[in-house]
């Protein structure tokens, strides 16, 4: 079989799981999924599946893991890992030994000495090199036949072209805005017109004892944007506590931080990475607590409150990994029914594990968000356009508020942005936006927004 | 021949590269045009394509706002700048006072108490919830919740004081040797 097909087919099965294994899911699909998932479906209903790997579930068969059909559907699948940090070392390495042959990762961070402990594919002559660079040579040493292609740098650093080669995309990182921005691109990939644009995302995340594995299927279940409004923010102590009455070391630190630092440094915001900004912070944070018989300020504690360090948990790390790879493994080889779609972990007491289908959320900003191609003519003025958009029997806007990317076109409020924004009204559409520009739309009508990706037609 | 096909191979990378609207600027999109606020809180947009960054002139006037209250800071126009990055709604909008003012809960450096604006934000709230929450300190002053701990002290100890300090340090008069900027409109 050659790639392309092997491709195909591998998409089909993962097709078929959800359609024919995953009940909820089907239902999900047929309720309130968009236009695209109907019509997946019914494509997949199509398919003749002579040639299909068996189906998992009914009798709870699992064919045997070094069949041809699996080691062609792990060898078809090109699966990017996102960090080679705590939970990225036990995620190389659980897909290396799975049998996924062709890797890719992407990490900008370089090893520390504080990482040593548990991210097991560095040693201590490896501090200060790059994590996905040493990682992808670790794991290529040890396991013979895999390919791992390193990237060090940014995921922003990488366009829709570079995530579209993969067929899943696995997520070990630290940070929400990595998360929101790589779930923003995978759910804007997707295209109506060709199902393989939907890169299924595995997103896993460790906080000390806890932790979570879910299974994001771009504009089909619910996407990361979806469940922000469930995370709290970390840190902040009210900052009338910090300035006046201070009773915890991190009182003290924020205190430097965030009141001292500013005052002192008008100009200059402090780099978390520098010591010897760090150890200004620790000694002003230190001569409060004196002040004010605080014990406990520490140079690693201050280190950790600036840098917002969570303490990181070995284990944690690896079961959540297992958890990720689990599906991973499942999604690309239909051999079992995948996560349904959020599973959250607690190790505080004891063990304990709650799975759970995490809905979308109806004014999703990232996938609530409708995208229409629309056909512009360039002579024609932006007033007439919102015209346009507001007879729109589909939308029925009220009152719409235009912008690219870049620019404002026409925002309905507030006074001082309808002033300025006011004279593009009389401004042609040639001359206000491009071929391929995306307008984003927002409106009392619509839940969030609408993105309205501009064809422009040519000048009569 | 190949020149063509290189400068179309550049003409795509040049779409690809296009910048996208974030999820965050959306979301400022719609609170922004869907604002609906007093009179008294003005906005300006030093760059109006940008809207991350902007100022509010909030001018408390009681009269509009709470017709039975007399209110400390009437008359003066109190300034701030607004900077919104792209993990907001997960952060809340940074958001400083540019004057030097007399006020319970805002420091001399433009820091600012208000629990919307760090321990308590939620994404579910918006820049209109900042807005009218801060144009509520100038209303109601907090001196449960000091930032500036002497006028805390003042306006819980001796209201009449209080409100005498704040109508000089409005004038950019002197106050106990720090001098405060003219906010009167």
């Amino acid at each position: 079989m050659t790639v392309p097909e092997a491709k195909r087919q591998r998409r089909e099965n993962m097709l078929d799981v959800q359609d024919e294994n995953n009940i909820s899911l089907q239902s999900n699909l047929h309720h309130e999924f968009n236009n695209n998932a109907d019509r997946v479906l019914e494509d997949s209903d199509m398919i003749d599946d002579s040639e299909e790997l068996e189906a998992p579930g009914e009798n709870g068969e699992i064919l045997p893991l070094d069949s041809d059909q699996i080691k062609t559907a792990l060898n078809a699948c090109k699966i990017l890992v996102i960090g080679a940090g705590g939970l990225g070392c036990e995620i190389l390495k659980n897909l290396a030994l799975t049998g996924f042959k062709d890797i890719h990762v992407i990490d900008m961070d370089t090893i520390d000495l504080s990482n040593l402990n548990r991210q097991f594919l560095f040693r201590s002559t490896d501090v200060g090199k790059s994590k996905a660079l040493v990682a992808s040579e670790f794991v290529m040493n040890r396991v013979p036949g895999i390919k791992i292609t390193p990237f060090f740098g940014k995921i922003q650093d990488k366009d829709e072209d570079y995530y579209s080669q993969f067929q899943i995309v696995i997520c070990g990182l630290d940070s929400i805005e990595a998360r929101r921005w790589i779930n923003a691109m995978l759910v804007n990939m997707v295209d109506d017109e060709s199902p393989e644009s939907l890169k299924p995302m595995i997103d896993g995340g460790t906080e000390g004892f806890k932790g979570q594995a879910r299974v994001i299927l771009p504009t089909i279940t619910s996407c990361y944007e979806c469940s922000l409004d469930m995370f709290n923010k970390p840190n902040s102590f009210p900052i009338c506590t910090i300035a006046n009455t201070p009773r915890l070391p991190e009182h003290c630190i924020e205190w430097a931080s965030v009141l001292e630092w500013p005052r002192v440094f008008p100009d200059q915001k402090y780099d978390t990475d520098n010591p010897e900004h760090i150890s200004w912070l620790y000694e002003k944070a230190s001569k409060r607590a004196q002040q004010f018989n605080i014990t406990g300020v520490t140079y690693f504690l201050t280190q950790g409150v600036v840098k917002n360090i969570i303490p990181a948990i070995a284990s944690t790390n690896a079961v959540i990994a297992a958890a990720c790879c689990n599906e991973a493994f499942k999604i690309a080889t239909s051999v079992a029914p995948f996560l349904n779609n959020y599973m959250m972990y607690t190790g505080n007491d004891g063990i304990y594990t709650y799975t759970f289908e995490h809905q979308k959320k109806p004014d999703c900003p990232v996938c609530g968000t409708i995208a229409i191609k629309i056909d512009v003519n360039p002579e024609m003025l932006l007033e007439d356009f919102l015209d346009v958009l507001k007879e729109k029997p589909d939308t029925q806007l009220k009152k719409p508020s235009l912008r690219t990317a870049t620019k404002s076109l026409y925002m309905q409020a507030p006074p001082a942005l309808e002033k300025a924004s006011r004279p593009n009204l009389l401004l042609k559409m040639g001359d206000l936006v491009g071929d391929g520009d995306e307008i984003t739309v927002t409106d009392v009508a619509l839940p969030v927004s609408m993105q309205l990706k501009v064809t422009m037609l040519k000048a009569q | 021949m190949i020149k063509i096909w290189s400068m179309k191979a550049k003409e795509a990378a040049a779409e690809k590269k296009k910048p996208k609207t974030s999820a965050a600027q959306i979301r400022v999109q719609k609170d922004l045009a869907e604002l609906e606020i007093p009179s008294t809180i003005e906005m300006t947009f030093p760059d109006p394509a940008d809207i991350l960054n902007f100022e509010v002139r909030i001018s408390p006037d009681d009269a509009v706002l709470m017709p039975t209250h007399t209110g400390f800071y009437k008359g003066g126009q109190f300034h701030f700048t607004f900077n919104i990055n792209n993990n907001y709604p997960h952060e809340p909008p940074k958001v400083r006072c540019t004057q030097k003012i007399y006020h319970p809960n805002i420091d001399l450096e433009g820091n600012i108490c208000l629990n919307i604006l760090r321990e308590d934000w939620k994404p579910v709230l918006s820049l209109h919830s900042v807005l009218v929450g801060l144009q509520y300190l100038f209303l109601e002053p907090n001196a449960d919740d000091p930032l500036n701990k002497a006028a805390a002290e003042d306006l819980r100890s001796n209201r009449r004081a209080f409100e005498q300090n704040v109508r000089l340090s409005m004038r950019g008069g002197l106050h106990k040797g720090i001098s405060y900027d003219n906010v009167i409109a």
